[in-house]
């Protein structure tokens, strides 16, 4: 019987926010009130070489500590090894308006902002480039290039050609072929808490980080580089983290410049971004043009898939390369689609980064798709859910490009949702203005291939008990808001059968941590889930052989329940402290590691066995041998359908959804109520990118246009439909107690969804992001 | 907190006397000095938030006089004799207060950071109305944003609160 795990449980670090006690970056107060203020100064123009930066007068202020600018390092990093193009400060010229070029450290905000003033910087503007079709052009001039050290022509910065089976062939047996143009423009996280980050560089000549961040991991390896100082010299602490969705997910440059300042002055520096700076950093969806065509026979099999999409990057790589991958690959599932030809290419343009935001890299590619489909389905008259199904995964599925396919909900997921929203009797069957529609998702639980190519678990997690019958967990998988130190509580507790109360997550400090890759890609509940389960399996088997010793009887006889050790044919126990304390009397402490490490890589795939871990899991080899093949490869894979009921008023544009239907297969619900909430806020955000939001740029200058909540606008609380979610549980063969993702992929179903419900109800296609009712109402006019 | 600097000349500091978490408090205050800036950096009650410094967040809501106010839009020398109420006041013994304790069970609070504001608002609009609809909750509530529940989990909590609240106020 199931102990926590499947249980409604409120996050073990709940208390203190609803307290107000949880402590944040800008909550941190560094005792004896030597903490300096750093503020950044940023560069006015998109494009510019940076002639001259005199900082004189600026450090004869009072107050102020310190300068400092690119000739303090000039040391690359980024997330992903082989794209490092950014660096803590812009060197000799600035690539988008926003770039840092100097920070200061002073005694308060207000002196860092007025010394900023006083820092004299000359420039030779140079032609911005914001129009992604020009970066595909090859350049005439060196100045054009915005990454001197890109490979590629242009201003590309990742070309991806990928092709499987035979389109043309499929196409000559196709009875129908669908395509269009599809464009979306640049959405953004939106968390609450800005960014911010305390650098500490003691006179230990040790470097203490606090930071916001969702990877403690990769802000410690690109601070080591940085600051050309040994891992093993630097601490990162992750304090609660105000939300991030993908956006805390990069080392970033003011993180580094937080270091540099503090080890300048010697004293600790604060950094805390204002709203508009969190809006000028972006790493936000990438906005894109994606060319898609689609084919099927008349008896509703897929035939093909093509993809042509232009990815604008903005100025830096960040998580480019898999994005690039990811518009094309995430789209082979949930459907059979055998044929398959893929153009990806990200390009860099003189704007704020874009980078890794919820459903990254799969939601612009799956709102195509998922419309195409709908087309398709009405020109050989076929019900869209029908259609879906028919050509829908089974479990233990190898797709086109060898995606290893393991559990697989997607059947029932679409037939959950059809049945509750009484599909049959509503689709194309309501009133003119009304209209109902599906779309579904399909998306990774964690990337098998770890960015870092080297032989490390990509999670581990110790468990400690000690004599107050404490269990202590210990891991870097970075709570964010999501649940994940719930989650690991969680997982731990079922395999001990002991109180939650004795459960302490300690998730914050990469001192006390062992490696975790962090909070991105949704792969914490599965990776680092199995991670714990298995540390806490090695504690178990301690417990069990010390209640042996106690009972007398064979471990065989003995079974954790309740916080007792139970003799199964005696019926007698003990407690779960009296078998800590004799198995503590034989050891000293009680201590279990466990750790994940993606099983069964395809041999085939350049440098696996390098790679591969000790550990043999069953299933077969993941992926195929082709170039990127290890792109958007998972251990496993979550799915899922949205229905999606709307009123759109056909005079003002105006959308009203109001329903949505829900099905996600999470694998099993490790904790009901943070899945719910997940899919809810990603049905939020998807709804907003749908409809309302919009990273605008002046498209003549680079600067964006609405940094700030007022302009920036996110989907209020009287516009949330009600949302009814449906929990598809198809029991994952390797995640941990059968788990899969939840994090992200309930994003993808709802972009599509309201796009069908529009056609349903006023017959236009909308294939811009956002749908706006300008858009809305002007496709109208040109149907009439 | 971009403050816009004052001009450089000495800027004459008030004494402001207020009422916080019902103890009453004197300081010196400069007539740039937000609300927020001196609840949290001058008396380190660091509960309530500060997520965009222009009102349109509500991570910083806090209570003055019983009314829910955007502590970054008040100037501190405007709370002259105010009342004024904070996340950190809201539990007076072992318990959390109700509301509280609902954000906390039904999943209103995920990264917690628009939380403190959310409860605040929350509190005040239970206050007046003790058994809102989950329309005038949400009503209540759009001034407070949050980007991890949907808001679905928040007018789930509050609806929740205020039964408990009622079922308090009826024994």
């Amino acid at each position: 019987m199931s102990h926590t795990v499947g249980k409604k449980t409120p996050l073990v670090d709940g208390a203190q926010k609803v307290t107000g006690r949880a402590v944040y970056i800008d909550d941190i107060v560094l005792p004896g009130k030597v903490m300096l203020i750093g503020k950044i100064l940023r560069s006015p123009f998109a494009h510019a070489k940076i002639k001259k930066i005199d900082y004189s007068q600026a450090k004869k202020l009072k107050g102020v500590f310190a300068v400092a600018t690119a000739k303090d390092s000039e040391n690359r990093f980024g997330v992903l090894p082989i794209t490092k193009d950014e660096t803590a400060f812009a060197i000799d010229k600035v690539t988008f308006i926003g770039d840092q070029i100097a920070a200061v450290a002073a005694t308060d905000e207000e002196t860092a902002i007025r010394a900023l003033d006083l820092i004299k910087v000359e420039y030779e503007e140079l032609p911005p480039i914001l129009k992604p079709e020009k970066s595909l052009a090859p350049i005439s001039h060196p100045d054009q290039k915005i990454q001197p050290w890109s490979k590629y022509e242009g201003n590309i910065f990742k070309t991806v050609n990928q092709s499987f089976g035979d389109v043309e062939k499929a196409l000559k047996e196709s009875a129908v072929v669908k395509n269009g143009k599809f464009s979306f423009n640049g959405v953004t996280h939106a968390f609450t808490e800005p960014m911010g980050v305390i650098a500490n560089y003691g006179s230990d000549k040790k470097l203490t980080m606090w930071s916001s961040t969702q990877v403690p991991h990769y802000l410690h390896r690109a601070l080591s580089e940085v600051m050309e100082m040994p891992m093993h010299r630097i601490k990162v602490i992750r304090p609660y983290v105000g939300g991030g969705f993908g956006g805390k997910s990069d080392p970033f440059p003011h993180e580094m410049a937080a270091a540099i300042l503090s080890k300048k002055t010697g004293k600790p520096v604060k950094i805390l971004f204002d709203r508009d700076e969190v809006f000028i950093s972006n790493h936000g969806r990438h906005p894109t043009k994606t060319e898609m065509q689609m084919s099927a026979t008349k008896d509703g099999e897929f035939t093909s898939l093509e993809i042509d999409a232009l990815i604008d990057g903005g100025a830096w790589g960040s998580f480019g390369v898999i994005t690039t991958y990811y518009n094309g690959v995430l789209s082979l599932g949930p459907y059979k689609i055998k044929n398959f030809n893929y153009n990806g290419n990200r390009v860099y343009t003189n704007k704020p980064a874009s980078g890794a935001m919820r459903g990254h890299g799969a939601v612009n590619s799956r709102f195509a798709v998922e419309t195409l489909i709908d087309e398709i389905a009405e020109d050989i008259g076929f019900d869209p859910c029908d259609l879906r199904i028919q050509n829908a995964y089974e479990p233990n599925s190898i797709t086109a490009n060898g995606f290893r396919i393991t559990s697989c909900g997607i059947k029932e997921c679409i037939e959950k949702v059809k049945i509750a929203s009484n599909w049959d009797k509503k689709f194309k069957k309501m009133p003119y203005g009304k209209g109902i529609g599906i779309g579904c998702g399909f998306y990774i639980s964690g990337s098998a291939l770890p960015i870092n190519w080297e032989r490390m678990p990509q999670s581990t997690v110790h468990v400690k008990i000690d004599f107050d019958g404490g269990v202590t967990v210990h891991s870097l998988a970075a709570e964010i808001g999501q649940g994940s130190d719930t989650v690991l509580a969680q997982c731990v507790g079922e395999v001990l059968k002991c109180d939650m109360s004795r459960i302490r997550i300690y998730s914050k400090n990469t001192d006390t941590a062992p490696i975790d890759l962090g909070s991105y890609s949704s792969r914490v509940t599965f990776m680092a889930g199995l991670a714990a389960k298995r540390a806490a399996e090695e504690i178990k088997k301690q417990i069990l052989n010390a209640a042996s010793k106690i009972m007398s009887s064979p471990v065989e006889n003995l079974e954790l329940r309740n916080d007792q050790i139970i003799e199964l044919k005696t019926k007698s126990s003990i407690s779960f402290n009296e078998a800590v304390r004799e198995a503590l009397h034989d050891s000293g402490a009680l201590h279990g590691k466990g750790h994940y490490q993606a099983p069964n890589l395809n041999p085939g795939l350049p440098r696996v066995n390098e790679l591969r871990g000790k550990e043999s899991e069953k299933g077969a080899p993941m992926g195929g041998s082709h170039k990127g093949a290890a792109a958007g490869l998972s251990p496993s894979y979550s799915m899922g359908a949205y229905v999606c009921q709307l009123e759109v008023d056909p005079e003002t544009g105006l959308v009203n959804v109001e329903k949505v239907w829900a099905a996600h297969d999470c694998g099993k619900a490790l904790n009901p109520l943070a899945v719910e909430g997940q899919i809810e806020g990603c049905i939020h955000m998807g709804l907003g990118q749908a409809l309302m939001e919009s990273f605008d740029y002046n498209r003549n200058t680079g600067r964006i246009e609405n940094p700030n909540f007022l302009d920036y606008r996110c989907i209020p609380p009287t516009m949330m439909p009600d949302v009814d979610v449906f929990m598809v549980e198809s029991a994952d063969p390797e995640g941990p107690f059968g788990a899969k993702e939840a994090g992200e992929g309930p994003i993808l179903p709802i972009l599509p969804a309201v796009a069908n419900a529009i056609y349903d109800a006023v017959g236009v296609r909308l294939r811009n992001l956002p749908m706006t009712p300008e858009k809305i109402i002007s496709a109208i006019a040109k149907k009439k | 907190m971009t403050l816009i600097p004052f001009p450089n000349k000495k800027i004459g500091k008030k004494i402001v006397e207020f009422n916080i978490n019902n103890e009453i408090v004197e300081l010196a205050i400069k007539p740039n000095d937000l609300l927020l800036d001196v609840i949290r950096y001058k008396l380190n009650l660091t509960g309530t938030k500060r997520g965009c410094d222009m009102g349109t967040c509500g991570c910083c809501t806090v209570l003055i006089d019983d009314k829910p106010v955007l502590s970054c839009l008040t100037l501190a020398m405007q709370v002259q004799n105010k009342k004024i109420k904070t996340i950190e006041s809201l539990q007076e013994n072992e318990n959390m207060h109700p509301v509280q304790e609902c954000f906390h069970t039904e999943g209103g609070s995920q990264c917690g950071f628009c939380t403190p504001g959310f409860i605040m608002t929350s509190f005040a609009l239970l206050k007046e109305n003790n058994n809102p609809t989950r329309e005038e909750v949400k009503e209540a509530i759009s001034g407070n944003m949050c980007r991890c529940t949907g808001y679905i989990k928040i007018v789930d909590s509050i609806k929740k609160a205020s039964e408990k609240i009622r079922g308090k106020e009826s024994k």
